[in-house]
């Protein structure tokens, strides 16, 4: 251990001198003291840097390799996307929930339409709550190959990425033949869909979801056994129960902090509460607790699909009766789910008329980051940038 | 879930305070005297109108008698001109009452539990702006977590509202706390020493609103440009 560093005397410069068996342990007392030492150097990563996964900036303070305050700047690609909400009708914002965040669509449209649906008390039909959970989980898992994907990238490992998207692609042309779209997906209506799933699709899926068990078997041979990619990972870029209730950090963060919050169970939704799956939870905090419950959701959202494609009835689609132009009654109502970065919850305030008094959207990748300057003090930044995969970071789900 | 939020009703009730909940209690019974009042108004002017419609048509009907044969042949345009003459000494009776405006309803208790499912929260608390603090620190306390915060532009009202949604990691439980400011120099204490994460959404809602969060460390422009000087989310924004 590098013992505590004496006050610098204002004539005499020191020059950091370490050990090599000293450069190895974290100075932890050494960084609370060397706040404006000048050994320190400012390093600017981003905003347009790769492991950035977008636009995202992060000011870090560094003593050599250690992180002495990482402050992440965001608003790079802001859309104000909560303005436009409140200049035009509740289904013309509706398509702009899909762009928040890109990998996740289908959850974003799901809390729009549903605190609609929760205001207007409009009952949707159970085909059309069965479709919303089949196509919610296969964005899910479509979201996490990505981030599989772009997470093992960062640690320098190119093929996964390969086999990710090969899979991934599988749902994206099941999605694209329901709704068109293959990313920023609006299928979901006011009362229900905005068409019916057809056999192809149901067929379709469940032969997908034949196809990704054995892959995902596979991923967890060649990768999560992988003995590099564990040391990269356990033990590293803790971020404990306590600091996840702090900062609101919710979604695989907090379940990897061995907390069972799942909004799906916590405030259920849909036809959630008819399904049975577990919520995995990984007590150690790392970036590989946080990495394992992705890797276990995957697995429980394909046992989601397989009980909703068999309990799913034919019938209506769609609400009868729903208005072109919605006015909803007066008074704010909040609307959440699980989306794939964690809790998503849309806040509504109608005044009576066609337009939507305020829009407030809490996505998770905000609360998210917003504790990474607490979590990477002291950190070395390749272990930081670890850590910043294991958020799964969505840029334009932060700046909204 | 229900054992929590009986906890939390008398710690809210006495952070609120006895004060509160009797102003809340007044401004309902004015409320009720003016909804009383503007009843009463109502009925008196369906009353009058129906007297007016008894009494009024009866000149409209008799007067004209004397004209009617004429009247009522075309091409005699010129007694035609008179009867409205008799017509409109009856038209005071029938005093336009305009309907006086409906008072609006009255506001809704300081403290009340809500239906989870019918607007996504359980408990909905209006505090005054100082509280917030204090509300902060018994969720904390609780061990909520902080959901979200932000601001709600009632520019009618002149006033702002600051929006606090809480949520429980264990709990099926959510709670919401209100504050209103004034719209002319919006400020409410921070309560980033309570949770962190407010530190953010704080920034963003001061951005948004320019609501001013004092004690905040760091209330520099968070998710607009550096440079900006307006609030988007105030209603009388214009780019």
């Amino acid at each position: 251990m590098i013992a505590e560093k004496q006050p610098i005397e204002a004539a005499e410069v020191l020059t950091p001198h370490l050990e090599p068996s000293q450069a190895a342990t974290p100075p932890t007392a050494a960084v609370s003291a060397a706040q404006g030492s000048p050994e320190t150097f400012t390093l600017n990563l981003g905003p347009q840097h790769p492991a950035a996964h977008g636009v995202l900036r992060v000011l870090m303070t560094m003593d050599g390799e250690w992180i002495e305050r990482a402050e992440p700047i965001i608003g790079y690609i802001h859309r104000m996307h909560e303005k436009m909400g409140e200049n035009r009708t509740w289904a013309k914002f509706l398509p702009n929930t899909s762009r928040i965040d890109y990998l996740s669509a289908m959850h974003y449209t799901h809390a729009f339409v549903g605190a609609v649906e929760r205001a207007m008390k409009i009952e949707v039909p159970p085909r059309a709550e069965y479709a919303r959970v089949i196509t919610s989980e296969l964005n899910r898992i479509s979201s996490h190959m990505v981030w599989w994907g772009a997470l093992l990238l960062d640690l320098g490992g190119f093929t996964p990425i390969l086999y990710a998207f090969d899979d991934r692609e599988k749902i994206l042309d099941l999605l694209e033949g329901l709704c068109g779209a293959r990313l920023t997906y609006c299928y979901y209506r006011f009362g229900g869909l905005y068409n019916d799933v057809d056999d192809a699709f149901l067929q379709g899926t469940r032969a997908f979801v034949q196809h990704l068990r054995p892959r995902l078997q596979m991923y967890r041979d060649l990768v999560t056994d992988n003995v590099i990619l564990r040391q990269r990972l356990t033990g590293i870029g803790e971020i404990s129960a306590e600091m996840c209730r702090k900062y609101g950090a919710t979604g695989p963060v907090i379940r990897g902090a061995g907390v069972a919050y799942d909004v799906r169970r916590t405030e259920p939704y849909s036809v959630y509460p008819k399904l049975d799956f577990k919520i995995p939870t990984y007590p150690e905090a790392d970036s590989m607790a946080r990495y394992l419950v992705r890797m276990d959701e995957m697995e429980q959202s394909l046992r989601i699909i397989e009980q909703a494609l068999d309990q799913i009835q034919p019938g209506p689609f769609i609400a009868p009766k729903i208005p072109r132009v919605l006015k909803l009654p007066v008074g704010d109502t909040c609307y959440a789910v699980e989306a794939a970065r964690g809790r998503f919850m849309v806040r509504i305030v109608s005044d009576g008329k066609e337009q939507p008094y305020r829009v407030k959207l809490r996505t998770p990748s905000f609360s998210n980051l917003s504790l990474y300057e607490e979590a990477s003090q002291g950190m070395i930044l390749p272990d930081a940038l670890a850590m910043m995969g294991s958020l799964d970071l969505v840029i334009p789900d932060i700046d909204r | 879930m229900s054992a929590l939020l009986e906890r939390l009703m008398p710690q809210f009730a006495a952070l609120i305070g006895p004060e509160a909940f009797a102003r809340h209690a007044a401004v309902v019974a004015a409320a009720h005297a003016a909804a009383a009042a503007h009843a009463a108004a109502v009925a008196q002017a369906a009353a009058a109108a129906k007297v007016a419609a008894a009494t009024a048509p009866k000149p409209a009907v008799v007067v004209p008698v004397a004209g009617l044969a004429e009247a009522g042949r075309p091409g005699s345009t010129t007694p035609a001109a008179t009867p409205p003459k008799p017509a409109t000494p009856a038209a005071p009776p029938a005093p336009r009452p305009a309907a006086p405006p409906a008072p609006p309803p009255p506001p809704p208790s300081p403290l009340q539990k809500t239906d989870h499912a019918a607007v996504g929260y359980d408990l909905d608390a209006t505090v005054a702006p100082p509280q917030v603090v204090e509300a902060a620190r018994l969720l904390d306390a609780q061990g909520f977590s902080l959901d979200a915060l932000t601001g709600v532009d009632w520019i009618a009202q002149h006033q702002m509202e600051v929006v606090y949604d809480y949520f429980h990691p264990t709990e099926q439980l959510r709670v919401v706390v209100r504050t209103r400011v004034p719209r002319a120099e919006p400020s409410v204490p921070t309560i980033t020493s309570v949770f962190s994460g407010a530190n953010w959404h704080e920034r963003e809602t001061h951005d948004f609103f320019g609501i001013t969060f004092t004690g905040h460390p760091n209330l520099k422009p968070f998710l607009l440009p550096e440079d900006a000087d307006f609030h988007p989310l105030r209603k009388d924004y214009a780019p």
